[in-house]
């Protein structure tokens, strides 16, 4: 199970800027380990946001981005309360959803 | 030849000129990309996991580490950081506060508790601890105390060494850091013996490593000073890496607590 992301989403006019803050390893699948055995790539493949259950945005990564990647993005007609929730998931399965309320 | 001289050391004007021009500008370069990292620092994660493993029932005797007394009595977070180093009567020892998490680990959870390597083991653990610790003395005057004598031992051991010369290089933290204006590369050294940048520096870990994505405690960042001086690596918790916690905090009293960072 992956740790939990941190999200944080404020209003502005009506406008909300997301910032979420996702754990991951991001394994490129380029990098050997001390053994000299090739590590196995390890990324986020597809990252998606809804704002109140509709989505809003999708997303697909690659190996590039960096780990513990940084996401930054604006929502229109956004309003505090609102509900935004981002989730994640990567080449083996693995997924996580998190949810924050718009300040 | 005298001529010579003269138009070499107008252009040894020029040259000097420019040189430091050109550190100025990266340096405000550097400062630029920090600005720009700094929202969404990583360090966030783990400062979530502390609050978790802190809350969290574990050990053998199934307790939360939500007593650990950090010197301020029993659960005090607010401001505990700013006044680590200090010396524990239960321990017998002056401690910081990985050491300190460390022993609450040990003595109300009742775990063996593994931290003699960098980030593995039980080492994890009080590193997100630790980051979690330092997050709720965010913006405090750092107040080290140097009340019991154990406490003015350990910053006068810090100080000397802090001075010490010695290894192959016959360096000392001194060597790079009793000076304003120094640096290495393109990056500034703090002036340790200063108050204004020994508290910055030393509230500055744990810190995030934006280059290898490492989240580096205190006493692994003095680990890596004492590497680049050729010096033994020391053991975790060593007498020598907390003396010189305490030289620089009681150095920087009163600088308003930075950590956790993010750096390049």
């Amino acid at each position: 199970m992956a740790d939990p992301m941190r999200i944080r989403a404020q209003a502005a006019g009506d406008k909300a800027t997301v910032r979420v803050l996702m754990s991951h390893e991001m394994e490129s699948g380029q990098r050997k380990d001390s053994a000299g055995k090739l590590v196995p790539a390890w990324f986020i493949q597809e990252v998606s946001a809804s704002l109140n259950g509709k989505v809003v945005m999708t997303a697909e990564w690659g190996p590039a981005v960096s780990k513990n990647p940084f996401m930054q993005f604006v929502v229109k007609g956004a309003k505090a309360g609102d509900k935004i929730a981002v989730s994640w998931k990567d080449n083996k399965g693995d997924s996580r959803t998190d949810e924050a309320t718009v300040s | 030849m005298k001529r010579w001289t003269l138009a070499t050391s107008a252009f040894c004007a020029i040259i000097c000129s420019t040189a430091s021009l050109a550190q100025s500008d990266s340096e405000k370069a550097i400062d630029e990309y920090r600005a720009m990292i700094a929202d969404g620092n990583p360090a966030d994660l783990w400062e979530a996991k502390g609050e978790d493993l802190w809350k969290k029932k574990a050990g053998p005797k199934n307790a939360s580490l939500e007593k650990c007394d950090l010197g301020l009595g029993p659960g005090v977070l607010k401001g505990a950081y700013v006044q680590l180093p200090r010396y524990f009567a239960d321990a017998g020892k002056v401690m910081d506060v990985e050491m300190r998490l460390s022993y609450c680990m040990r003595t109300l959870q009742g775990k063996e508790v593994k931290d003699s390597a960098y980030n593995k083991d039980d080492h994890k653990d009080i590193i997100a601890l630790a980051t979690y610790v330092v997050t709720l003395s965010k913006g405090m005057p750092v107040n080290v105390p140097q009340e019991h004598a154990e406490e003015k031992r350990m910053y006068d051991l810090g100080k000397q060494a802090f001075f010490y010369r010695a290894g192959p290089y016959d360096f000392a933290c001194a060597t790079c850091h009793n000076a304003d204006g120094k640096r290495i590369r393109l990056q500034g050294l703090p002036n340790l013996t200063k108050n204004g940048p020994a508290g910055r520096a030393f509230t500055s870990w744990p810190a995030y490593r934006v280059s290898n994505s490492q989240l580096w405690p205190m006493q692994q960042r003095l680990n890596d000073c004492l590497r680049l001086q050729r010096f033994p690596h020391p053991k975790f918790g060593s007498e020598a890496t907390v003396a010189l916690s305490v030289f620089m905090g009681v150095t920087g009293k009163g600088v308003p607590s930075l950590a956790p960072t993010i750096k390049r």
